[in-house]
């Protein structure tokens, strides 16, 4: 089991959404988050005060899937969230020792 | 008027009954004095009423004070802001009822401070002879007592104990206000000099803004509010709706602060001058917001809502000292004048590290001086020495005492919440009511 991360932008939230529910994933989980990369801030001002703000929003996305459907999932993430700007984001892979569902103690695959 | 006519009728009968006439002359004299007395009675009817609106009007005020300042500040810090705006106008109404009205007209003429002092009574029944109701009066100038108040409060947000500053606001409404308005509008000192402001430019605004000022001074800035290389770190404020509507709430009130300040409406002359008083107040507002986003626009390529916002009330608060003799086009001229001098103050203060939450001390003490002082030049009747010395005496009178109470209040009760309680918030520290308790920042 693979759990898959990726920063987007937050706009692309829908459209990541549809196309991994196209691939047939059983569930996701999305964060809001802030960051930045390579992406610069931008600068605000309020009350004759300049601030500069280096946090961008983000959304992170998290599925824990079988090792098999990692592939397709990075492909499909990467195709729709991307919008060739600086900024567009990153994905992640990494290992998942565990899964369980609560309701019914299922471990492993079957949890998933 | 029905009288008037009625006796005409009788004038061909009089004619005719030439004996008769000193016998109905009896009956005219009769029928001019009801006529006097039911005149009298409408006077007394419409000048109360005109107290009464403008009075409610001026309370509605506090709530306008209370969003604007709700809006301005974090989130963490909205049930306390809430809390010091309801507690403040109701502990400046008790105040000036106990001792501050009788500070503010118990003066003598031409005097320095009343010693006539004591809570106000207001017996059963009508009392005529002033041509208006003394309860309604009271009303009305205890709603000004605590306009002056709420400047107080927005200045110090954020960090400010809350004890000391009732306290504070304690004094400030039974003793320092109301001895201030006795020097002009209880007829003091500063009235027999020729000093002119009718509904309070000094009396109200500058004052609340010299106490604000004085507190910002020794309270100190909100932590990280300035940087150590003189950067300024702005700390928005998280509502703009509320702040906005809170704006919106004052300048409807202002109506009643510069309206009803013309203190008659039973004369067809009054009535009408309230009406141009309402004009150039609202016109003073207007042409303050236009100058604001102008000016924000050209020097700093964005327009800043809240000095938007802030430019609305410079101007009202400009044209509240001489809201009647200016036409239009100069009301808008002063109005427009106030709003900038504010625009130039708010960077000011931060020059200076002196910390204004909302920006009081530019609107209300800035505009407020400068629509004192204008007032010799949109009032033929009012010279400028008097207005000058009238902005020094009350600058040097309030902010002297104000510091001298702050600085005790900080050596003694302390009036600083500490580091720890100013990063958590007042609400969680002070209060423990949080404003938006769904939401964790």
């Amino acid at each position: 089991m693979k759990k898959v991360e990726a920063i987007i932008k937050p706009f692309k939230l829908d459209e990541v959404k549809e196309a991994l529910q196209a691939l047939g994933i059983t569930g996701m989980t999305v964060l809001e988050a802030k960051g930045f990369g390579r992406q610069k801030g931008h600068t605000e001002m309020y009350r004759g005060a300049e601030y500069v703000v280096d946090f961008l929003p983000k959304l992170k996305i998290e599925l824990v899937v079988p090792s098999d459907q990692v592939e397709a999932i990075i492909d499909a993430i990467k195709t729709v969230a991307g919008t060739g700007k600086i900024g567009d984001g990153k994905i992640f892979v990494v290992d998942v020792e565990q899964a369980v569902r609560i309701r019914t103690g299922e471990t492993g695959a079957s949890a998933l | 008027m029905s009288y008037l006519r009625k006796s005409l009728k009788y004038l061909p009968l009089l004619l005719l009954a030439a004996p008769a006439i000193s016998a109905h002359a009896d009956e005219l004299a009769v029928l001019t004095a009801k006529l006097e007395a039911s005149d009298a009675q409408n006077a007394y009817i419409f000048n109360t009423l005109l107290f009464l609106i403008g009075g409610f009007l001026v309370m509605w005020m506090a709530a306008g004070f209370a969003m604007l300042e709700a809006g301005l500040v974090r989130t963490k810090n909205v049930s306390m802001q809430c809390l010091k705006n309801i507690s403040l106008y109701a502990v400046a109404g008790v105040m000036f009822w106990l001792i501050g009205y009788s500070f503010a007209y118990g003066i003598t003429e031409g005097g320095y401070i009343s010693t006539n002092l004591g809570w106000q009574n207001f017996g059963a029944g009508a009392d005529n002879s002033a041509g208006y109701s003394g309860a309604s009066d009271w009303f009305f100038q205890m709603v000004f007592c605590a306009t002056t108040a709420s400047i107080v409060s927005g200045t110090l947000a954020e960090r400010i104990k809350f004890w000391p500053f009732l306290l504070f606001t304690a004094l400030l409404t039974g003793f320092i206000y109301p001895i201030v308005a006795s020097w002009e509008w209880g007829t003091g000192w500063l009235d027999a000099l020729g000093f002119a402001d009718f509904a309070g430019s000094t009396l109200v605004h500058s004052t609340g803004g010299w106490a604000a000022l004085a507190g910002a001074i020794i309270l100190g800035a909100r932590a990280g509010k300035y940087g150590a290389n003189g950067q300024i770190n702005p700390i928005p404020g998280s509502n703009m709706t509320l702040a906005t509507l809170g704006v919106f709430i004052l300048w409807l009130g202002w109506f009643g602060f510069n309206g009803a300040s013309q203190l008659a409406m039973g004369t067809i002359s009054d009535v009408t001058d309230v009406s141009k008083i309402f004009v150039n107040t609202n016109m003073a507002a207007c042409a303050g917001v236009v100058v604001a986003i102008f000016y924000t626009q050209l020097r700093y390529k964005k327009i800043d809502l809240t000095m938007a916002l802030n430019g609305a009330l410079a101007g009202l608060v400009a044209i509240t000292a001489e809201p009647l003799t200016p036409s239009v086009p100069v009301a808008m001229l002063v109005g427009g004048i106030g709003s900038l001098l504010a625009m130039l103050a708010v960077p000011l203060l931060d020059k200076f590290k002196i910390d204004d939450v909302v920006g009081a001390i530019p609107v209300h003490l800035v505009a407020g001086i400068f629509g004192t002082l204008a007032v010799a030049f949109t009032n033929p009747d009012v010279k400028f020495m008097p207005q000058l010395i009238g902005v020094v005496a009350v600058g040097v009178f309030v902010f002297s005492i104000s510091a001298v109470l702050w600085f005790a209040m900080k050596k003694t009760i302390g009036i600083r919440v500490s580091e720890e309680e100013e990063y958590v918030g007042l609400d969680q520290a002070e209060l423990g009511v949080a404003a938006y308790p769904e939401f964790v920042s």
